[in-house]
């Protein structure tokens, strides 16, 4: 008795302690963002383009990356959408269920998960030569589209996947078509879980660095059009990191602040959005 | 009622049903008559609802599950390739054994199948809604929290709800797959009162394993037992005057 009742505690503060610890390093890394960044943080950071001079500490903003990050995660993520709806549909047993190719494509994909994005930049780089291409918006915009269809695949489809057979059935009883109950009904009761996978899937699009590095190029302009070079901030970060002077890097930690708050933002914002919808969710 | 009245809805010939696990169904031959009501009785796992899914095909979702044999609907054979599986569930509808109302309004509950199917007039919509509500004994309970979400329904509520929602698509028939087994004694009682005024209407075929139930309820009887057809016939015959000695057995409660 004394040493089941000891196991229950022991497990206890085991996982309390792995929470903790997981907290405490995102804390930190947050806490750390904003001690360094905060005090470099100003209106001008978030409202003008790079000045001349600006790398080497004078006046200007990263206005060009926090409009390039958007215009990059947006464009990508509003492009990985649909498709990620389309494959994590047929993924489910309705269609492709447990065929070969379902469970190939499922193989592929989280492989495709593995695989680090600087091989997607490099990938691009390639595809951006044979093709003629220059370092553009566009390019980056379908890099990262490409570097978020695994992760909002996957998720989508065990979001999918988790509305229960019932609810299918109670639609198909009525007579409606597998599309008809899928959209209508199956993705409707799965909308939190698509929505993580959509939010997972921006999250990971916004913060790369290595799959836009050959394919956007880097600007201090706002992009005029799809086929203009365009500045980011995770490239921001990067590059003002590795100025040797300490203003600069100091900015670099502002960046990266902001970037978590586009984050958050858009986190929060989806969330308040759907909740008009989620309320008809069947717990 | 007389035997010769009776007009047949279902027609079911040698149906047969294989599931991986197993023969489910075995020769299954039997007329379902129409406008009444009529009990699948049998103990769990007779293969009762596997008898009612083939009705709308519903076993189709089953994987792994082989058919044989024959289900007319109005002469028509459901699993004929030519058959339009949605058109058939549209006329035949079905009340699971748990209560499962969709993820989204009461009132969208009731319109989705109608508007699915073609129905865009608002007014018209808002006609069906009431009136199938109205019709499950649902309206005044809810007529003031149409755009409440469907799950914020008792359990019983929600039950009547998707009976409404069934019988909103104006089927033909109307399958019930132990409709109360979920519920309590008193929205139990509530189901069935409403089955019993549906009969008037629709032919209802009512899944159970609770005599008592189908005793209250049946005009018409089928007895399974182990995927056999034992016995069938109008319910005052089978329960006062079994032919088969299984049936006997059931009937008093030698094995459920």
């Amino acid at each position: 008795m004394n040493r089941r009742k000891l196991e229950e505690a022991a497990f206890k503060v085991l996982m309390i302690g792995a929470t903790f610890a997981v907290a405490a390093s995102l804390f930190a890394i947050v806490g750390i963002v904003l001690w360094k960044g905060l005090p470099a943080l100003d209106l001008a950071m978030i409202t003008q383009i790079p000045k001349g001079g600006y790398y080497l500490g004078k006046e200007g903003g990263i206005l060009n990356a926090i409009v390039g990050s958007l215009y990059l995660a947006f464009g990508a993520t509003a492009l990985a959408f649909p498709v990620s709806l389309l494959v994590a549909l047929f993924l489910q047993k309705d269609y492709s269920g447990n065929s070969w190719f379902g469970n190939f494509s499922r193989f592929s994909l989280d492989v495709l998960w593995g695989v680090p994005s600087i091989v997607y930049g490099a990938f691009g780089f390639t595809v951006m030569i044979f093709l003629g291409m220059k370092a553009s918006l566009l390019a980056g915009i379908l890099v990262l589209a490409l570097l978020e269809l695994p992760i909002m695949i996957r998720a989508m489809e065990e979001a999918i996947r988790m509305v229960s057979s019932e609810i299918k059935e109670a639609s198909y009883a009525l007579g409606l078509t597998r599309f008809e109950t899928m959209l209508k009904v199956v993705c409707r009761q799965a909308l939190p879980g698509i929505l993580t996978a959509v939010l997972l899937a921006f999250g990971r699009g916004i913060g790369d660095a290595a799959s836009i590095l050959f394919t956007t190029g880097y600007t201090d302009q706002l992009p005029a059009s799809l086929f203009d070079p365009v500045a980011s901030l995770p490239l921001a970060v990067f590059f003002q990191l590795g100025t040797p002077f300490a203003e600069v890097q100091q900015r670099a930690y502002a960046s990266a602040a902001i970037l978590l708050v586009v984050v958050l933002a858009t986190s929060l914002a989806s969330r308040l959005l759907a909740n008009k919808f989620m309320k008809y969710v069947v717990r | 009622m007389s035997e010769q009245k009776m007009q047949t809805q279902i027609q079911i010939q040698d149906l047969n049903v294989h599931y991986e696990s197993g023969h489910i169904l075995k020769d299954i031959s039997v007329d379902i008559p129409e406008k009444q009501l009529t009990v699948i009785m049998g103990p769990s796992g007779c293969g009762k609802t596997t008898l009612l899914r083939c009705m709308n095909r519903l076993v189709d979702l089953t994987e792994g599950a082989k058919v044989s044999g024959k289900v007319l609907f109005d002469g028509m054979d459901v699993f004929s390739p030519k058959s339009d599986v949605t058109d058939l569930r549209k006329r035949i509808g079905m009340l699971a054994q748990r209560p499962c109302p969709l993820p989204m309004s009461i009132y969208n509950n009731v319109a989705y199948g109608p508007r699915v199917h073609g129905l865009k007039d608002r007014k018209k919509l808002q006609k069906i809604v009431e009136d199938c509500l109205k019709t499950v004994g649902l309206w005044d309970e809810v007529k003031d929290r149409l755009d409440m979400p469907a799950s914020s329904l008792s359990l019983g509520q929600q039950q009547r709800l998707c009976l409404a929602r069934s019988i909103a698509v104006d089927p033909e028939v109307i399958l019930c797959d132990e409709p109360t087994s979920a519920l309590d004694p008193i929205s139990s009682q509530r189901i069935e009162k409403k089955l019993l005024e549906l009969k008037k209407r629709y032919t209802v075929v009512v899944v159970t394993h609770n005599l008592r139930q189908a005793k209250r309820l049946a005009d018409y009887v089928i007895f399974l037992y182990m995927g056999r057809l034992v016995e069938h016939g109008p319910a005052e015959k089978i329960f006062s005057n079994p032919k088969e000695e299984k049936t006997r057995e059931y009937l008093n409660g030698k094995f459920s």
